[in-house]
């Protein structure tokens, strides 16, 4: 993985202690609030609903042990022993107190992280496909080009102040993991007739409250044009986007009205006055970074393992892990382990101190010492020997570490809602909780098959409603909390904002509701279908009506 | 007549507070000062500006509560979790010392 040069380490120590002079100041009265705000928020640190909450960076959703362990230490020391993973594969912590939070840099400097950028209008931490140099199905590792991408948008100028905040996520394989149609600008790496390497560049998508798949603004650019594409992108819309009401600012609306054609157009205008300049990527700098993720010495391994096969055969517990949990490498004899963050009648995406000094370990003792957040809140071991998964299952098992529910109805994106976030209308938390317990059963959910479902406490969207096979939005009715359904979203290369089903359920009613839609599947589902397959093939009217039979 | 009591985070920990009686900020909604009609929440008001000056407290604001048999209780259901917790989490927030200290 990336290690940081005395540059990133003197950037990031002095920022620490500008931040610390600015706390100090801000407590002695030196500072208003309205000074202050700003300040803090540069630097990951918002006012939550029962107390601050800081944001800490995970660029690309990368991890060493080292550096877990140190979440873990922040934590335990200046938190209340927990952390909570999100969507855009970040850690958050709920409550920090005001003078810890330099110190608490101060530890994270140590180990070469930050909370840089988790706030405020800028280029937000890039996020990248979980499996990024090991999956099977990949071009190339993204994460070189998630790390250029974060040393040049780090502190960028022209950049700070964006009209809105902005979100960049890259995929180097054709399976999108990343969720990339759904961000401001989405990167998937794809070859050209020559069969170079290069980027389809996907720019204002976005979820919110108005939802909205990118548009393809260029179908190949080649990987020495990176930058100097994203800053024309950056220019048109750092001149163009709406800073007059917040809620038309995503360049996703400067796309929707301006159209994407001439969008596109404006783009290319401004990119042929820049491509050519020092911003042009040179082979020698890909090199450089490059060398950071090259590929670890494997082992020479048969891709069957005699061991691996018996344990499977011997013990349901373990097949059931492995059938949801476990996903190809692209080496012989290794695989990628999924840790669901998702516990029945757990918080999605919290992990205790204890759980991710565990993880810490596992990772030095199985998967040289590397993890990786998920973009669905979930962790990743990504080097594991196949012969030692029954091991790693069994330590992660006395963790509360190794539900086998990835990609099943219980594996939920969950924003904080009510329960921590000041602008959610309605709470996530439980509705997820009791969603997981009624369908706690896994030998029902691994009946049931993949289905994504996702909830968001308000419009939002932390939670990735609209691109849930099931989506579920919080709203206030006269003060009491309401659920709106929808289906048929989709966060993939397919990806689709799912159709609200009809009137909104209450707190009570919701995870019946859920209930009723998945037996209403299960009824009508073909050979091999999934959720979405039937969705896609019966439309919303079956599901419609069985939910609204009774009124 | 709408009755309501002032909230704010403290400045140093974030913690979700209340104006009281005595003119302190505490931590527990039962103790909040409560202002019946719009003078009086005006009054609350001015009183947080001063806190919020000193720099003790941000983001001031009135919140309605109910009162029966001298109990203040917020309506709305987020100012009951601001009061309490997580309700997800009883061993975290307010309602977490309240639970060791009724123990
Ligand atoms: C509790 C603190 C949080 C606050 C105050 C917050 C605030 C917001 C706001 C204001 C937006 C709307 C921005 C817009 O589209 O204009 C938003 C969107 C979003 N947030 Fe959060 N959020 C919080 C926590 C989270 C968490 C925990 C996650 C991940 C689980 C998350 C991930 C996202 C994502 C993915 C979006 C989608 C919008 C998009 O960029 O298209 N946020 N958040
Ligand atoms: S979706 Fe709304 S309620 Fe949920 S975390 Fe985001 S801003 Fe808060």
């Amino acid at each position: 993985m990336y290690r940081y040069d005395e540059f990133d380490h003197t950037l990031v120590a002095e920022r620490v202690s500008q931040f610390r002079g600015q706390v100090a100041r801000r407590v002695a009265g030196e500072l208003t609030e309205e000074e202050f705000k700003p300040l803090r928020l540069m630097n990951g640190l918002y006012l939550q609903l029962h107390a601050y909450m800081l944001r800490v960076a995970i660029p690309y959703g990368v991890l060493s042990s080292l550096q877990m362990r140190k979440l873990a230490h922040i934590a335990r020391v200046y938190d209340k022993g927990y952390g909570h993973f999100t969507t855009r594969q970040n850690i958050q912590y709920n409550w920090p107190k005001l003078p810890d939070v330099p110190d608490i840099l101060d530890e994270l400097a140590e180990v070469e992280m930050h909370a840089i950028q988790t706030s405020g209008n800028c280029i937000r931490n890039v996020t990248a496909d979980q499996y990024a140099g090991v999956a099977g199905d990949e071009i190339e590792d993204p994460r070189i080009y998630a790390e250029i991408m974060r040393q040049w948008s780090t502190l960028h100028p022209e950049f700070s102040f964006l009209p809105r905040k902005f979100k960049i996520a890259i995929t180097g394989a054709p399976n999108d993991r990343a969720a990339v149609k759904v961000h401001d600008i989405g990167l998937r790496m794809v070859r050209n007739e020559a069969g170079e390497p290069g980027f389809e560049v996907l720019v204002g998508g976005g979820q919110g409250r108005t939802p909205m798949i990118a548009h393809t603004v260029r179908d190949f650019l080649p990987i020495r044009h990176l930058l100097s594409y994203l800053e024309a992108i950056l220019r048109v819309y750092n001149q163009l986007g709406r800073r007059d009401n917040k809620y038309k600012a995503r360049i996703k609306i400067l796309v929707h009205e301006t159209g994407a054609e001439k969008f596109t157009a404006m783009v290319e205008d401004e990119w042929a006055q820049i491509k050519d300049t020092p911003l042009a990527l040179p082979e020698s700098e890909v090199a450089r970074i490059k060398a950071y993720f090259a590929p670890p010495e494997y082992d020479t391994l048969d891709d069957n393992s005699p061991e691996f096969d018996a344990w499977r055969g011997g013990d349901r517990d373990f097949d059931l892990w492995v059938r949801a949990n476990v996903a190809e490498h692209k080496v012989p004899g290794y695989a990628i382990a999924n840790i669901s963050l998702k516990p029945i009648g757990g918080t999605p995406g919290d992990a205790t101190a204890d759980q991710m000094e565990a993880v810490a370990d596992l990772a030095d003792r199985f998967s040289l010492g590397e993890i990786r957040v998920s973009h669905e809140q979930n962790l990743v071991l990504g080097d594991v020997k196949k012969r030692d998964l029954y091991a790693l299952w069994q330590a992660l098992k006395t963790h509360d570490l190794a539900t086998a529910n990835i990609g099943l109805i219980s594996d939920m994106i969950t924003c904080p809602g009510l329960d921590y976030c000041s602008l959610a209308n309605a709470r996530s938390i439980p509705i997820a909780q009791e969603i997981s317990e009624r369908f706690a059963d896994l030998e029902r959910q691994h009946d049931i098959g993949e289905l994504k479902l996702k909830i968001s406490g308000c419009i939002n969207a932390c939670g990735h409603h609209h691109v849930g096979h099931i989506g579920i939005l919080g709203v206030d009715k006269k003060g009491v909390e309401h659920y709106q359904i929808t289906l048929g979203g989709n966060a993939d290369q397919n990806a689709a904002i799912g159709k609200i089903v009809g009137p909104a359920f209450s707190g009570d009613d919701v995870t019946d509701a859920v209930e009723t839609i998945v037996e209403t599947y299960l009824d009508i589902r073909a050979d091999g279908e999934s959720f979405l397959d039937t969705y896609q093939r019966a439309g919303l009217e079956p599901f419609k009506e069985r939910l609204y039979a009774a009124h | 007549m709408t009755t309501q009591i002032v909230t704010a985070n403290r400045l140093d920990d974030g913690a979700v507070v209340y104006l009281s009686a005595d003119g302190r900020w505490t931590e527990t909604v039962g103790c909040a000062r409560v202002g019946n009609g719009s003078d009086e929440a005006e009054d609350l008001l001015a009183i947080a500006g001063h806190a919020v000056a000193d720099g003790l407290i941000v983001e001031a604001y009135l919140i309605p509560v109910t009162v029966e048999n001298g109990v203040v209780c917020p309506v709305h259901i987020k100012e009951v979790i601001r009061a309490n917790g997580p309700t997800t989490r009883l061993d975290l927030g307010k309602q977490a010392s309240t639970q060791t200290a009724a123990a």
